[in-house]
């Protein structure tokens, strides 16, 4: 779990630079995944309307989203699922620990869930003595060394295969080295299959609910999550609550931009739609289904429009994979469950300016990640209005710890430049000393940072504006 | 595509204040290659800034009234001409949003859709014919983000390049990846900052090119600032001062 009190951004990104293996890994995992998005969106025009369909869906759902939530939550009913509404990560914890006693179960087995991270889970039941095994093969590698997720998608890609077999051999007892990538997966599945058959409950996230039917849907490549799913007697599904759609035939759109955007496939290996417990008659499938939805800030970001844009998210991770922050600092270093630029814009709205506030300034705001968003969020805008609300305290303002960057200095020098930039004499007088003094100026300031791997920008003796009076160009 | 004018007889000039300051050459070279035209050019004397800085970091309110500013300044319906697709992108993009609440929110709509980026206009407009009388050069181009992403003019800054008889432009490798200026952002991430930069650097350097060219002075600063630094021996240079030296075969007087 992160501690905040002792987050230091900038520490964590100075560990990450100089971390070569780090940044290898993290550049040739997302160099892939950029090809792989390419190649599967090659067409300019068809991925523009399917993208223009994929928010034009969430936006509708979000439009209604409390209207769609109870829709959801009663047609789950209907099917059998029972629903319990979680305010916060505590409430959600305490739903899950509730369901393993009533079950007497001391394992969980987990599908993959950013949410079930969220709610820092694990954590939480190894304190009330049970063991909460990660199932994804990517997970299972993290949980192994102590970590957390470095990437929403690809939680062990910030390990190459030679990191993985070291782990393998260091971590499970009488585990021979190996390289070999079908003998680690046959490590791993020699484990997990044990654990299938003993867990009693388990638990996995959602990638999309549909309020009409009341269908749970869920997409992965390794067959863990449908193990997770279906073998114990009880599954456990958590889900953020921005998850919600209203039709089933919303669904298809969605989880093609979904999985062309993540991982570049057409569709994943594995596509569950869940939506009841196993009923009379039937062979397998759970005994018990439950859904826990989580708020956790959520019900809070939806009240501004603009902010509620952000949780049009499907957590794809694609914007991760195409920022060039990112690539280069890799996901640990934001601190926070959510990295890259999702996290920059989610984590300072839910956690508040004080604490991850900073994330916001992390981006050069090339724009990167909204051209690829599936669901077209305007990550800039809000990025922007996260580091307007940064300095602001006026009325218009909604984040918590608004205004709490506010400082004199800053303060004055943007109103100096303001006043350099709309006062022709006081600009005309400024460039002029600019002119003379600027390549003279000492490295202290922004100067000493800018100078660290640059030369000292070089005032031109004339400026345009001198050049220009000079060589006669009309005024008007 | 963007629905582009008949050649006008007259246009604004906005130099954006990089320009200004530091690669005045570049902004001469983009007024005489609109006036080799036949344009007539007009340069508001009072012009300065076009917000962008203080609208990124957090003061909206100071890029407002800068905005407010230049709007003023450009009042006649002449297509305005900006050398740089970062400050054009500001300046038709976010000027609308800036204002999007105010009374006169149709007045800098109007406004916006006078602005058209340099590369933009020569190709569209004024369909401008090169006559390279250069020596045979190697080049590599650099895509600033806002031009790629916001004005998307990069396809049209890079065919006056291949307009270029003897002037061979190699690509980048990842053309697409920020250079790491993203203004304030370089001060205040400058580990980050650093770390693109130097990346950049070294993807223009496999190239091979003696010259990188863009059409924005602030990745230019970046670039050019971090190659002279680490001693690699590329020089950079802005599209529109690259063209007119072509075309008058070497860097003359302006």
């Amino acid at each position: 779990m992160v501690d905040h009190h002792r987050f230091d951004f900038e520490e964590n990104v100075s560990r990450a630079l100089s971390d070569k293996q780090l940044r290898n890994n993290f550049k040739f995992a997302m160099g892939n995944f950029i090809l792989k998005r390419q190649s599967i969106f090659s067409d300019e025009i068809e991925t523009e309307q399917l993208r223009a369909l994929g928010h034009a869906i969430k936006l509708h759902a979000l439009s209604k989203l409390p209207e769609l939530l109870e829709k959801l939550e009663k047609k789950c009913i209907q099917n059998g699922i029972q629903v319990h509404w979680a305010e916060t990560t505590a409430d959600a914890n305490q739903y899950v620990l509730d369901i393993m006693k009533t079950h007497n179960a001391t394992s969980l087995v987990k599908g993959k869930s950013m949410v079930s991270e969220e709610m820092h889970l694990n954590h939480f039941l190894k304190q009330h003595g049970i063991e909460a095994l990660e199932t994804d093969l990517g997970e299972f590698i993290i949980q192994l060394n102590g970590e957390t997720p470095s990437h929403i998608i690809v939680p062990a890609v910030h390990k190459n295969k030679d990191q993985i077999s070291k782990i393998f051999h260091e971590k499970i007892p009488n585990t021979p080295y190996t390289e070999d990538v079908e003998e680690l997966n046959a490590i791993a599945r020699k484990i997990l299959r044990q654990k299938f058959y003993e867990a009693r409950v388990g638990l996995s996230g959602v990638n999309v609910a549909v309020a009409e039917t009341g269908t749970l849907c869920l997409v992965e490549n390794e067959g863990n999550g449908r193990m997770c799913t279906t073998l114990p007697s009880v599954h456990i599904a958590v889900m953020g609550l921005e998850k919600v759609v209203e039709k089933l035939e919303e669904v298809p759109p969605l989880l093609r931009l979904l999985t062309g955007s993540a991982t570049g496939q057409l569709i994943t290996t594995y596509v569950n739609m869940i939506t009841s417990p196993r009923k009379a008659g039937e062979k397998d499938g759970p005994m018990e289904v439950h859904l826990i939805i989580l708020d956790n800030g959520r019900s809070k970001i939806y009240i501004d429009p603009q902010f509620r844009q952000t949780l049009q998210c499907i957590r794809c991770g694609t914007c991760l994979n195409h920022c060039p922050v990112y690539t280069r600092i890799g996901g640990h270093a934001y601190g926070f469950v959510y990295p890259g630029p999702i996290g920059k814009i989610l984590n300072p709205q839910t956690e508040g300016l004080n604490k991850a506030g900073i994330l916001a300034t992390a981006s050069s705001l090339c724009n990167a990640c909204e051209e690829v968003c599936p669901v077209k969020i305007p990550i800039t805008e809000i990025l922007r209005r996260i580091r307007n609300e940064s300095y602001s305290n006026d009325s218009t303002s909604v984040l918590d710890d608004h205004g709490c960057k506010r400082n004199v200095p800053e303060c004055f020098a943007w109103k100096g430049w303001e006043m350099m930039n709309t006062s022709p004499t006081v600009n005309s007088f400024s460039r002029k000393m600019l002119g003379i003094i600027g390549s003279k100026l000492p490295n202290v300031g922004p100067l000493k940072y800018w100078t660290r791997t640059r030369t000292k920008p070089k005032f031109a003796v004339k400026s345009l504006h001198e050049l220009v009076s000079k060589l006669g160009v009309d005024n008007e | 595509m963007r629905q582009y004018p008949e050649k006008p007889n007259n246009v604004y000039f906005f130099g954006t204040c990089l320009i200004d300051m530091f690669y005045p050459t570049a902004g001469m070279a983009g007024i005489k290659l609109l006036q080799r035209e036949g344009i007539h050019v007009i340069f508001p004397p009072d012009q300065s800034c076009c917000g962008q800085p203080a609208y990124n970091s957090g003061f909206p309110n100071e890029a407002k009234a800068v905005a407010k500013k230049q709007i003023d300044l450009f009042s006649k319906d002449y297509p305005i001409v900006v050398p740089s697709g970062s400050c054009a992108g500001m300046m038709r993009y976010h000027y609308p949003k800036l204002f999007a609440a105010d009374a006169n929110s149709d007045q800098v709509k109007a406004f916006s859709e006078r602005v058209f980026e340099l590369s933009e206009f020569l190709v569209h407009v004024l369909n401008i014919k090169l006559d390279d009388q250069g020596e045979p050069i190697k080049v590599t181009w650099h895509s600033s983000c806002h031009a790629m992403r916001e004005m998307r003019i990069i396809k049209e800054s890079k065919s006056l390049i291949q307009q270029l008889e003897k002037v061979e432009l190699i690509e980048l490798q990842n053309e697409r990846e920020c250079c790491g200026f993203g203004g304030t952002f370089a001060i205040k991430q400058p580990a980050i900052s650093e770390a693109m930069v130097q990346d950049k650097v070294e993807d223009i350097r496999q190239t091979g090119a003696s010259r990188v060219i863009t059409g924005d002075c602030g990745c230019l600063m970046n670039i050019a600032g971090a190659m002279e630094h680490l001693n690699v021996a590329v020089s950079g240079q802005h599209l529109a001062e690259f063209i007119w030296e072509r075309i008058n075969g070497g860097p003359s007087q302006i």
